[in-house]
Formats: structure tokens, sequence, C-alpha cells
């Protein structure tokens, strides 16, 4: 049964009939950006023969749906798309199976057109909403539901636009827009780091201060903007870094501890061994964190863009000390987040001070130096791989070696709290790292593990508790170093074997859709004179959806990318615009992480506050993207959104080697990397 | 200093009550009600803040109330550009959607002046913008689409 069901069984959690021909749907997963609410309708639709349009979505409520834990890994279709097949299958069963009887038919003679039950194509009075009860509602999901058969489908499978985009591109629907008189509007004077006091606060109006969280408060946006440059505080206690130290070789001097998975050591040696690093990186939200919280009655309402509205409940319930039953979240859409940023600690933020002002609404504002020095980072890592190999110069024995932050710091975890937690009396111990297990796509380890024959494997991995810097869930986790490395070692070893790399890795493949993804790029990738070209593949986390990616790039002293191709398996695929959507954001985004993008620090933490300094990829840097679904698409929905990120920083990486003829292997592929390279004149094959 | 300070907005004049030095962007978000047009970084980096000051896009969050009154602003609520939203809804060109109401307007002002722009002019004229969903191909086949229309 799916996970998300198990959870919340009752099918009125799902569920609800309305007026006018409506049903609702509910789901505990949001909307980021990624057209999840979209999808979840289709599959609604479909199992109850709706149009689309009859399906109403209430998603991210505390108090209404259903708890889903967070909007993250690639893991909504599988999980609440699961769920809600199974929970509107069994629906439409259990109504099918009333009106039958009223009719004195069988239920397979039944037709179902927009909810209304057809009998020998003629309308028969009933539909869901005559014949349902509100028992039906208190029922639990037996989860074994007869659900449609792919070839069926009608809605699902189909491109459908995405419900909420004709509204944002008017100029609405986002968190940021929420607005009524008298609010109170904040900023937050944060408390630089952990260990930071409050010394001395001069110039300032109106404010709450709850031990060391300070905020500056305004009748308005501007107000208090204005108030929080006003104010001059000193603190006390700040951590000094030493920034010139903080980057991912840091990781193997730091303390860690230290875990093993996959077979023992064997008393081989190795002839080959590549490593690949990548710097602390930044979500990178567009729009800075917000929420709004309102106290009224004994009851907290918040407001947030975060990922998982139940686990924030719990998370304010811990921090504020207050029942979680007097605590209502609500999502409202904010800009993509791209995993655990701002938003979670915003609406702990806005939760104190409406506290500390009963009956005021409240809107808490980050600014973009907020954002880009207080949201928890991409943890940077360090991967090593080597292996042994066979006289034809395929791999027999494999280890792989990870240095790593932590990659889930989420409040509500054992790992993590919100953020203002740290600047209150009694302030929580600083977490202590945990990281997914395998199982569950792991964190540090995601994708670690070759799809491909390498003979023994295995994992030496370290989980490096003291990281300078908060770091937290980005997009992918680990996928990305773990994927380069392989891709950019199995290149290596091509070569060594004077072997074509995609010939090479085919040669290590089994798996039919995993060779296929990159037959099929192979045959469409086009390499122009003087352009290097390079590949990559992964199937994300190993259980997701499979991608392979193909990059031609040119290189003076910059990398500029001409072209991207990417065939994706991903199985049943709900909504096929929206995933190439995915497919393609994805795509950018992780060339904008590998070309461009390297959070810096000074002595205080953060020093990269703007897009100066932080830069991403801009509109005059991106390249023509094809990008299409292949597979069999009567298998089960894999995850999609994440799947192609460490197969395009690989396929870049092995791509500029190619051109170069000198591998670089530490992220992002500045200017400076590739002069130094070049000075270097390294053989990408040694 | 504060004032009373005339502007047209989308065709509607206006006597706004600010400070002189008051941000174009607060002015249309908190004094006129005009949610659309989007603080991102404060400091021209972005584009999400892009509004038409007498036709030509203007980064609203650092330009000043002194200096914008008198002229006609135009915002993503005002833009009047039904093929450009026909084309971002054909290509179903966003994700997040936060940067969506600053490129429109920006490509609003290209589409104006160039009526069959190339990929790498319209790339050019919205490279002020950034968009961190990765949606750069599908906007810029939607200016592209519209411009053509």
């Amino acid at each position: 049964m799916s996970q998300s069901l198990a959870r919340n069984p009752r099918l009125g959690q799902w569920i609800r009939f309305l007026e006018h021909d409506r049903v609702r749907i509910a789901t505990g997963k949001v909307e980021l950006g990624q057209g999840i609410v979209t999808a979840l309708a289709q599959i609604a639709a479909e199992e109850l023969d709706l149009d689309p349009d009859q399906v109403m979505m209430l998603s991210g409520s505390s108090d209404e749906g259903p708890d889903e834990l967070y909007t993250t890994s690639s893991l909504s279709i599988m999980d609440s798309g699961a769920a809600i097949r199974l929970v509107t299958a069994e629906m439409r069963t259990l109504l099918a199976e009333r009106a039958a009887r009223r009719l004195n038919c069988a239920p397979e003679d039944l037709g179902i057109e927009r909810g209304h039950f057809h009998l020998a194509g003629e309308r028969t009075g009933q539909s869901y909403w005559t014949v349902t009860e509100p028992g039906d509602l208190e029922r639990e999901a037996s989860g074994t539901a007869l659900v449609k058969p792919h070839a069926s489908y009608r809605t699902v499978g189909r491109s459908v636009p995405r419900r909420d985009l004709p509204g944002k591109l008017a100029g609405g629907g986002f968190i940021h827009d929420l607005d009524e008189p008298g609010m109170l509007h904040a900023r937050i004077l944060r408390q630089p780091g952990y260990s930071a006091r409050l010394a001395n606060i001069d110039g300032i109006g109106d404010h709450v201060q709850i031990g060391h969280f300070l905020a500056v408060l305004g009748d308005s946006p501007l107000a208090a903007e204005q108030a929080a440059k006003r104010a001059r505080v000193r603190w006390t206690g700040e951590r000094e870094l030493d920034p010139a130290r903080i980057n991912a070789y840091q990781l193997l001097e730091l303390p860690s501890r230290k875990h093993h998975i996959g077979a023992d050591f064997a008393d081989t040696t190795h002839d080959a061994e590549l490593t690949v690093s990548r710097p602390y990186i930044a979500h990178a939200s567009l729009g800075p964190s917000c929420a709004l919280a309102l106290y009224r009655d004994d009851h907290l309402t918040v407001w947030s863009h975060g990922q998982g509205m139940h686990p924030l409940r719990h998370s304010l319930a811990r921090a504020l000390d207050l029942a979680p039953e007097a605590i209502s979240t609500i999502h409202v859409d904010g800009a993509g987040c791209y995993g655990h940023n701002g938003a979670d600690d915003a609406a702990l933020d806005a939760a104190l001070i409406a506290l500390a002002r009963p009956g005021r609404r409240v809107r808490v504002a980050w600014s973009r130096e907020d954002e880009f020095g207080y949201e928890p980072l991409g943890t940077a890592m360090v991967v090593r791989v080597s292996a042994a190999v066979d006289a034809a110069g395929r791999p027999v024995d494999w280890t792989t070696r990870i240095w790593s932050g932590p990659h889930v710091n989420r409040p509500g975890t054992t790992s993590g709290h919100l953020l203002a937690r740290e600047a209150l009396p009694d302030p929580p111990p600083q977490p202590v790292p945990t990281d997914p297990p395998l199982s569950r796509g792991g964190g540090a380890t995601r994708n670690a593990i070759p799809l491909y024959n390498v003979g023994a494997h295995r994992i030496c991995w370290h989980l490096v508790a003291g990281t300078p810097v908060r770091t937290s869930a980005l997009r992918g986790l680990g996928a990305v170093p773990n994927v380069v490395a392989i891709e950019a070692f199995l290149d290596k070893l091509a070569a060594a074997a004077s072997t074509d790399p995609v010939e090479y890795r085919l040669t290590l493949l089994e798996d039919e859709r995993a060779r296929r993804v990159l037959r099929e790029v192979r045959d469409r990738a086009r390499r122009e004179s003087g352009q290097g070209l390079g590949f990559g593949f992964a199937r994300y986390k190993n259980m997701a959806a499979y991608a392979a990616v193909a990059a031609a790039v040119t290189v003076d002293e910059a990398v500029r990318v001409e072209k991207i191709w990417c065939a994706a398996d991903a199985g049943l695929v709900i909504n096929p615009d929206g995933a190439l959507n995915q497919l393609e954001g994805g795509i950018v985004q992780a060339m904008s992480w590998t070309l461009r993008e390297e959070v810096r620090f000074d002595a205080h933490g953060v020093a990269s506050l703007d897009w100066d300094s932080y830069p991403i990829l801009r509109f005059d840097e991106i390249p023509e993207i094809e990008a299409w679904l292949t597979g069999p698409r009567d298998q089960p929905a894999l995850g999609v959104g994440e799947c192609t990120v460490g197969p395009t920083a690989a396929a870049l990486c092995n791509a500029v080697a190619d051109a170069l003829g000198v591998r670089i292997l530490d992220m992002p592929l500045t200017r400076d990397r590739i002069v130094a390279a070049l000075l270097a004149g390294d053989d990408p094959a040694s | 200093m504060a004032g009373t300070w005339n502007l047209e907005v989308n065709g509607q004049a206006h006597a706004v009550q600010a400070e002189g030095s008051e941000p174009l962007l607060h002015v249309l978000r908190d004094h006129l009600g005009l949610k659309g047009t989007r603080y991102g970084c404060g400091l021209e980096q972005c584009g999400a803040c892009m509004v038409l000051v007498d036709g030509d896009p203007v980064h609203a969050c650092t330009r000043r109330m002194d200096t914008a009154a008198g002229r006609s602003v135009t915002t993503v609520e005002g833009l009047d550009a039904p093929g450009l939203l026909a084309a971002f809804l054909e290509e179903q060109a966003g994700q997040c959607g936060y940067c969506l109401s600053g490129i429109l307007v920006s490509a609003k002002a290209l589409l104006d002046r160039t009526p069959n722009p190339d990929r790498a002019t319209i790339a050019a004229a919205l490279a002020p913008h950034l968009c961190r969903c990765g949606v750069h191909a599908r906007i810029l086949r939607a200016v592209a689409k519209a411009a053509t229309s």
C-alpha cells in the first residue's frame, strides 16, 4: 500500500463531494512550481471518470488534508499519486455498486460520464452525488481497490496545462501578496550564528524581543525595512570562521562519523582513481522567504510556503510549547525552493511575533541578504572512486569514498530545528546529523552505488558533523557529486580501454531501460567541429526515473553550452509536458551549479549575499534543450523531478574534458579552473 | 521628502502620498495594491520587479518615487499583451512563476520595438532577468512565438 495511504487511511482525508458536480481532492504535497497539484488532479479525474475541471484541489492544510510529510525526493506522484489513485478507485467502486443496487443492475453494466451513471448509454439520474452517504468518508481505505488499466486511460498520460499558471502570469498567487489593512510587517535582526548573544540595541522602535530573537515592526513592508536599517544592534560571542579553509576538501579534515556499505575491502590493487568535489551551494530561491501568522482566541494560524504543513505544525508546536491542535498551518505558493530553504524558518519568525502581538496578523519578509545569509546550504562534498580493472579494461572491484556534511537538517526530523529556536531562551542542542538510509535513496550516498556492473562494490563514507554552516536538503542531495564521479571515472576507464564512452557503458549495463535512454541520447547527440561532447547517465536514487544526458560545449576560457539532449524513462507519466518541464528545469539548474555556483564565506558566515557574488546562469547562456520521454508507459510511475541533475552535471564535466583534453574535477568549472587545467595540461586518460 | 506625487499606472491617474525616496516597487505594491511587481533582490540584479516607465523597462526596486512622478507606469497587471500570455500558456513557460511578471514586462517592451527578434535578441533582452526553476528555453520559445503570432 502507498505509505501516504497507510498513514492517512480514512477516505474522507482525501476526498469529498462538493455541490455542482464537483469533487475535492486533498493532498499533503504542495505546489513548488513542479506542477504536482495539476498532475494529482489528473489521477483523481481518471479513476473517477471526471473531467479534470470537476476536481478541486486542497493542498497543504494541516487541518483538513492528509499528512504526507514533506514534498521532497521526487516522491509525490509515487506516494500521493498512488494514494489518490487507490482512494478514488475505491470510492468509484463503492458508489457504482450502490448505484447498481438502486438501479437493479450489475455495477459493470454502468458507465460513468462526468460522475453520472449511465446504463445502456442513457443517463440514469444517479451520480456520485446522489448515491454517496456521509459514512462513505469515514471508511478506511482497503488499499486493494481495483484501479483502471493503463490502456483505458483518458486523462492520465495527456499533457494538461498547469492549473496555477494563468493566475501567476496575471501577476498573482504568491504568499508575498497576502495583505490586509492593519497588518504588522516585520524584519528579523537575526542572531549571527548559534552562539551569538544580543549585547546592545540602539535606534530601535516598535519591536519584539524574545531572548536573542529580535524583530522590528512597522505598518508597511517599507517601514519594517527602514526600521531594520536604522537599528544598531551589537552582538557578542559571534563565531569566527576562517573563510580560506571553508571548502569541500576541508571535509576530509573535520571530525566525522565513518560508515561502510557493501562489500568488504578486498586485497585488490586498484588501477585507477579519480576525485571530484562540489562546493557549498545555495537554493537561491528567486523570492526570499515569507510567512504570515495570526494568534487569536488561543489558536495560532500560520501561512507558509514550506514543503510540508503537517511537519511544520509539529515543529512550531515544539518550538512554541503549544499543542499541535492549537496550530493550523496553511500552504500558500511561494517561489521555487528546490529543497529545504528558509521557508520553515520564516514561519517560526512570524509565529513568535504573532504570539507576542495577539490579534494582529503578522507578515515576515526576508530580504535577499537574509535569504542568502541564513538559508541552509547544500553541503559541499568530496567523492573519490577507484577500481581494479580486468584485461579488457572493465572494473572488477570498485570503492567509493565520500566526505559530506549532512543533507537533511529538516525541522521535525531528529536532526533539525527551526532556526529562530537557537535565539530563544533554552535553545536546543546543535543537531546530531543523520542521513536518509539508502532504502530511501540515501543522502550523501545518493546514487553512489553504480547501476553498472563494476564487480565488488563498497562505499566508505564520512558524515561530517561540524560543517561551518548549516546544511540541508537541496535538489538531488548527494546525487550530483556521486554521478559526476561515476560518469567521469567511466569516461576515464573507457579512454584507457580505447573504447567509445557510450559503448563502454553499454557493456557494463544490463538494465534494458537504462540501455535505452543511453542509446537514444547517443543516437541524437551531435558534435559540431571544435566542440566537446560528453554523456552522463543515472537512475535517480537507483529507483526513480532513468535519465541520460548529452552535452555539446565549446571551451575557450569559459564553457559555453551549445546544446543539451536528454532521454528519460519515468514509466507511467501523468502529465508528459509537466514532466518535460521538470527534466528541462533540472538540466538548467544543474548546468548552473556545475559551471557557476559556489557560496563564498567571510569570518561571520556566508558572504555571497546577492546575485553578483552568487551568479547563476542567465538567459543568454542557455542552450537549446532537446528532452524527451521514452520507455514503457505501462510500468509504474517513477519520480522525475530530480532525475536530470546528476546526469547533466556529469555530461558537462565529460564534455569539457572532451573539449579540453584535460579533466576538471572540482566544481564549478570556472574560468580560473579551466585556465589552470590548461596550464597543467593533464591528460584525461591519465 | 514627503509629498503628493502624480503617477499614471496602467492608464489610471493616481496621487500618491509618499517620501520622494520611496522605491517605486513599494508604491506599486503597498500604496496601490498592485502585487504583480515583485521583490527579488532590491539591487537591479534579478528583474523580478521590472515595470515599464514611459515604455522602457525599469527596475522598480531602485527607482525613486520622485523620479517616476509625472510618468506613465505599466505593470504586469496592465500589460495588455494577450499574444504574449497566450504564447506563455501554449508553451507552459513557467514553473514557480515568481520571475514571470518581470519577464513579461521586458518581453512586451522588446516586442513593441523589435517585431521579429531572433533567439539571441530575445535572450539579450531577458538577460537582466533570473529564473531559478530553469524554464529559460520555454520562455525564449514563448516570446518568439508571440512575435510571430
